[in-house]
């Protein structure tokens, strides 16, 4: 009995994982019906990208700071207290900035993407849409799926400024590491091609997984309130776990 | 004969004496739904021009016949010709196409959130057409004058009262003048004097305009006032078909049930359960 509820299991979750597929690929198809609705991708670049700014550069600024100041106590043990600039650029270039901007990035905008098109399809909007001869792939799901991929990149550049300047505030203003030492360690070993670009490609990755799972909880969601309050909790467990996994196929990959 | 025998064969229709070229041609139509018979073999003309109310008890498949013709829901068997389309088979292109020439009465209304009164009633027309701002806006102006909502131009929603929602809603499904307008429970939570209105609309609107007009409702004094003709639905068929005089004369137990409110007949106002008593436990008790 065990077993078989099991199975069921995870053959209900390969069917989601092959439906998520299959709406990828609708996505796909709707982007270029969806260039028309040019501005509302820019609203939606406002809604998930500007508006996710707050918690993007707070945490950002602590994660830093923390960064900095845990690495400047353990490398100061065996006399390299001058890399603290540099292992936090790199742990922030190559992993920590856009793994925590993409889980950040799921709970703040994924999870208000999954409430607000859950909303709409249980309220009849989208059903609305579809009668008014209005594709909601086009208009509703693909300018959230297109502002997720421009946003998330951004965001992840803020985030790693933003987590710098944390590091450079205890590590040089309040723990005396020397402001010269700081900078031109860390700019002469972070490159920018393997370093930084690999983040992005990273964060581009993890702004279409998202925003991609958001879309698709909210849409296919219980038109009822139980359901979308379910859809939207699916939402952050399912980008977290998605983040992570294709982090390390990700480094895998590009290391 | 007793109402259990009489569910079985409910009053024939006759869907060809409904007109010679209906807008809406439905044969053998069926529909099963979470195991439940919404539609045996359903056989309906809509005539073009005409008002044509849908009724029947809560439940019966007046809504999901709506979307059988709008395309929402496939049926399990059967075809859906709309102004010569069968839409069962229509691709998505086509099936929009043909629903740009249809106004849709969401029974929740629908209103898209986070737009204003306007921009709900303008949405289609944005959509579709590429009007002068000017024009666009007279249109719209139009539309909410005709359901007395100008004034609420600028409102948002969430702003509004149930009925209010109903009637911007209504003005957006009429904005394009289209060849077919399917109201879904257009006089819930109307007051006296919104409902007489909207009566007369869509009273004007089929005179008029000559737009076909679908009419869901239960409010029998309003539907009696605005249909030509009424489909009556229940189990799963046509129970009767005629015009309000017709069917309020009540020759069949259904029409008789249906227009008297009775609970006792051949629709079941409790829905099936078991037994009243001993599910109460007094079963017990008498022994």
């Amino acid at each position: 009995m065990s077993t078989a509820r099991t199975s069921s299991r995870f053959t209900d979750a390969l069917a989601q994982i092959g439906a998520c597929g299959i709406f990828l690929f609708r996505i796909f198809a709707a982007v270029p019906r969806s260039l028309r609705y040019f501005k509302e991708t820019i609203r939606q670049i406002w809604f998930v990208g500007a508006m996710s700014l707050t918690i993007i550069m707070t945490c950002g600024l602590f994660i830093g700071a923390v960064l900095g100041l845990q690495l400047y106590d353990v490398l100061s043990r065996f006399g390299s207290a001058a890399m603290s600039g540099t292992v936090v650029a790199l742990a922030l270039y190559r992993e920590l900035g856009p793994v925590v901007t993409a889980l950040l990035f799921a709970g703040r905008a994924g999870t208000s993407i999954t409430a607000e098109v859950g909303l709409m399809r249980a309220t009849d909007q989208i059903a609305a849409m579809e009668m008014m001869a209005v594709d909601p792939l086009a208009y509703v799901v693909a300018p959230r799926f297109l502002a997720g991929i421009v946003a998330m990149p951004a965001l992840v550049c803020i985030f790693n400024a933003l987590a710098i300047l944390g590091a450079h505030v205890v590590c040089v203003s309040w723990l005396g590491l020397d402001n010269g030492t700081f900078w031109s360690n860390m700019t002469a070993s972070v490159d920018v091609w393997t370093d930084v670009i690999n983040g992005v490609w990273k964060s581009v990755a993890f702004g279409a997984v998202c925003t991609l799972i958001a879309s698709f909880q909210g849409y296919t969601t219980a038109p009822t309130s139980e359901g979308v309050a379910y859809a939207t909790t699916r939402t952050v467990v399912f980008s977290s776990i998605a983040t992570l996994a294709l982090d390390f196929v990700m480094t895998a990959f590009l290391m | 004969m007793g109402y259990a025998s009489r569910m079985t064969a409910p009053v024939a229709h006759n869907a060809e004496a409904a007109s010679a070229d209906p807008l809406i041609r439905i044969r053998g139509l069926s529909t099963v739904l979470n195991g439940k018979t919404i539609f045996d073999k359903v056989d309906l003309d809509i005539p073009r021009g005409g008002v044509t109310a849908v009724m029947g008890p809560s439940g019966t498949g007046k809504t999901t016949l709506m979307r059988h013709i709008t395309g929402q829901l496939a049926p399990d068997a059967g075809e859906v010709w709309v102004d010569g389309r069968n839409v069962v088979t229509l691709d998505r292109a086509a099936l929009f196409a043909l629903r740009e020439k249809i106004g849709y009465l969401f029974q929740n209304s629908a209103l898209l959130t986070d737009y204003s009164v306007f921009e709900n009633v303008a949405f289609p027309l944005r959509q579709h057409l590429r009007l002068p701002e000017v024009v666009l806006r007279n249109l719209v102006l139009t539309k909410l004058q005709a359901v007395g909502l100008r004034g609420a131009v600028d409102l948002m929603p969430h702003e509004l009262s149930g009925g209010m929602m109903r009637r911007v809603a209504l003005a957006r499904a009429i904005v394009r003048d289209p060849m077919l307008i399917i109201y879904d429970e257009p006089f819930v939570g109307l007051d006296p004097i919104a409902l007489n209105q909207i009566v007369k609309l869509i009273r004007t609107l089929s005179e008029t305009l000559g737009i076909t007009s679908i009419l869901v409702a239960h409010e029998l004094s309003a539907v009696r006032r605005v249909a030509d003709h009424i489909y009556l639905l229940a189990g799963g068929k046509i129970a009767a078909y005629g015009t309000p005089e017709e069917l309020e004369r009540g020759d069949t137990p259904w029409t008789e049930q249906f227009f008297t409110g009775a609970a006792d007949g051949p629709v079941p106002f409790q829905y099936p359960a078991p037994d009243y008593a001993v599910e109460l436990g007094l079963a017990e008790a008498r022994r």
